[in-house]
């Protein structure tokens, strides 16, 4: 039972992880109407950034912020450079744009930071801490908390705000929000610019375990890729719950299924995903779009 | 000439297909102008002309400024509300979130609340649904829902493309009727139609669009007598 409930929470720590890369995925995937492929390496980019300035010797949390602020501006820039363009053009293109994106940014990555392994610090103690029989990583409940402090942030931007209904809106019905004098265009640059934020929030939180490495976010990719898919790629709440509901299913599995153990766990991503696909194709949450042509 | 809107030469384009062929009409500050006109002849089109929703050539002024080479947001902060054809409602938001999304073109964001108090007295059906999302609305409801998002603007000019399609009669007189007071209150309004009696009865002044010309124009009550008009839109 011990090891159970251990599991659980461990598995919900990368469960928040998934959860904000998921969470990136379905951001683009409402302001664009595609599934990008590269939030991942631009989470790994940005992780390398907040590396580097911790190295430079900028206290944790200034550096984390400032990550974040850096990621915000460079996730509206790309759509506003490079998105932008083929923003009209069929959906393919952009994916395939996207792609460009992840191989450009894995390449960077490799080219000024090289591959090799680089330890990447928790700012939470390193001591795990005990409840009962329980041992808890103190980084895993840091992850936890973090996680649910952003995904509240942006609930209530988008809830109480008038820029986060602006862009609600803009996702939802471009036409008519330019009708009311909203700037369509921008309200999807910004949603790249979040959907780059919560990528960051990703990397700096999975990077204590896996160790930063240019290919550091492909799994993790993968994961967030089976949280949308379940959740619904329509649903930002959906995207979240996918994103823990795989993180447990994911850790128990390799815990109690002794043939998969951590060689063959990210099976248990693409296995997930497929089922998605064929049970229930829109994910629990997600709402299927149906569009006049 | 001090027209609120003054239209010249308006040409339109979907690709290389010419919707309009040189259309001239102008309005007055304070009145109520419709355009008729048969399904196609360009009725839509002249008012996405006007948001600049879609490309054209020649010269449309409000209020002396020129709209082209502006963007449709820009338009829409000079104070020309547009309540589109199909109603353009936000389904996903709620009722309240529809309405507060169409003031968010206004510069001035001050005095909401008597905004809000304002549609709700023309609308009260919408107070009791500000909580529901707008795609549950019925028809007459998403209808009445697009004229008060379009009144949040605090519009100088409203354009309304075919508020009666598809909806009840009773349901019509009921919008209509409204109309009428909101345009008393100070908002002049560009009505599209192709329900000539109704819009007849409310405009003062009409202009005929066929195949993207305007082929006549005048007073309403001049025209309400015009044989054409009478045989081919009013059907006695």
């Amino acid at each position: 039972m011990d090891i159970f409930v251990q599991q659980v929470v461990s598995g919900l720590a990368t469960g928040g992880i998934y959860a904000s890369l998921a969470l990136a995925l379905v951001m683009i995937y409402q302001a664009t109407d595609v599934v990008s492929f590269t939030q991942g390496e631009m989470a790994m980019f940005s992780t390398y950034i907040c590396w580097t300035m911790l190295n430079a010797g900028v206290p944790y949390w200034i550096a984390f912020v400032a990550t974040l602020a850096i990621s915000f501006v460079g996730g509206v820039v790309i759509e506003r450079v490079i998105i932008r363009p083929v923003e009209r053009a069929p959906i393919l293109t952009i994916v395939i744009v996207t792609l460009g994106l992840l191989v450009i940014f894995n390449s960077l990555a490799g080219w000024i930071w090289t591959y090799v392994q680089k330890p990447f610090p928790s700012p939470f103690p390193s001591q795990p801490f005990k409840i009962g029989n329980v041992v808890f990583g103190a980084h895993d409940i840091g992850a936890i908390a973090i996680t649910l402090v952003v995904l509240a942030s942006i609930y209530v931007f988008f809830r109480f705000t008038p820029l986060g209904l602006a862009m609600r809106a803009a996702a939802h019905n471009p036409v008519s929000s330019r009708l009311v004098g909203i700037r369509v265009g921008w309200m999807l640059a910004l949603g790249w610019g979040l959907a780059a934020l919560f990528g960051a929030v990703a990397g700096m939180m999975v990077a204590p375990n896996l160790t930063l490495e240019p290919n550091m976010m492909g799994g993790v990719q993968i994961y967030a890729f089976a949280a949308a898919t379940l959740g619904g790629f329509t649903s930002p709440g959906g995207a979240v719950l996918g994103g823990f509901i795989v993180g447990v299913v994911e850790n128990l599995v390799g815990t109690y299924v002794h043939f998969i153990g951590t060689e063959l766990k990210f099976t248990v991503a693409l296995v997930m995903i497929i089922v998605v696909l064929l049970v229930k194709p829109t994910g629990l949450f997600g709402t299927s779009v149906v569009k006049r042509v | 000439m001090s027209a609120l809107l003054e239209v010249r030469d308006l040409e339109a384009f979907y690709g290389r297909t010419k919707a309009l062929h040189g259309v001239n009409f102008s309005m007055a500050a304070g009145g109520i102008t419709t355009i008729l006109g048969a399904n196609g002849a360009g009725k839509t089109t002249t008012l996405r002309a006007i948001s600049r929703m879609v490309r054209t050539a020649g010269t449309i002024r409000f209020d002396g400024q020129p709209l082209d080479g502006r963007a449709t947001e820009d338009v829409v902060q000079l104070g020309i509300a547009h309540a589109p054809e199909g109603r353009g409602t936000f389904v996903h938001l709620t009722v309240e979130e529809n309405l507060r999304v169409g003031a968010w073109g206004r510069r001035d964001r001050r005095g909401l609340t008597d905004d809000f108090e304002r549609v709700f007295r023309y609308f009260p059906m919408l107070r009791e649904r500000r909580r529901q999302p707008g795609g549950t609305l019925s028809g007459g409801e998403q209808q009445m829902l697009s004229v008060a998002r379009a009144l949040m603007l605090r519009p100088r000019l409203l354009l309304l493309d075919e508020p009666s399609l598809g909806l009840a009669p009773m349901v019509v007189r009921e919008i209509f009727r409204i109309l009428r007071t909101v345009n008393q209150e100070g908002v002049s309004i560009l009505l599209v139609e192709q329900n000539a009696a109704l819009a007849l009865d409310l405009a003062d002044h009409v202009f005929l669009l066929e195949t993207g010309r305007i082929v006549l124009e005048g007073p309403s009550e001049v025209l309400r007598k015009d044989d054409a008009i009478r045989r081919a839109y009013l059907g006695y």
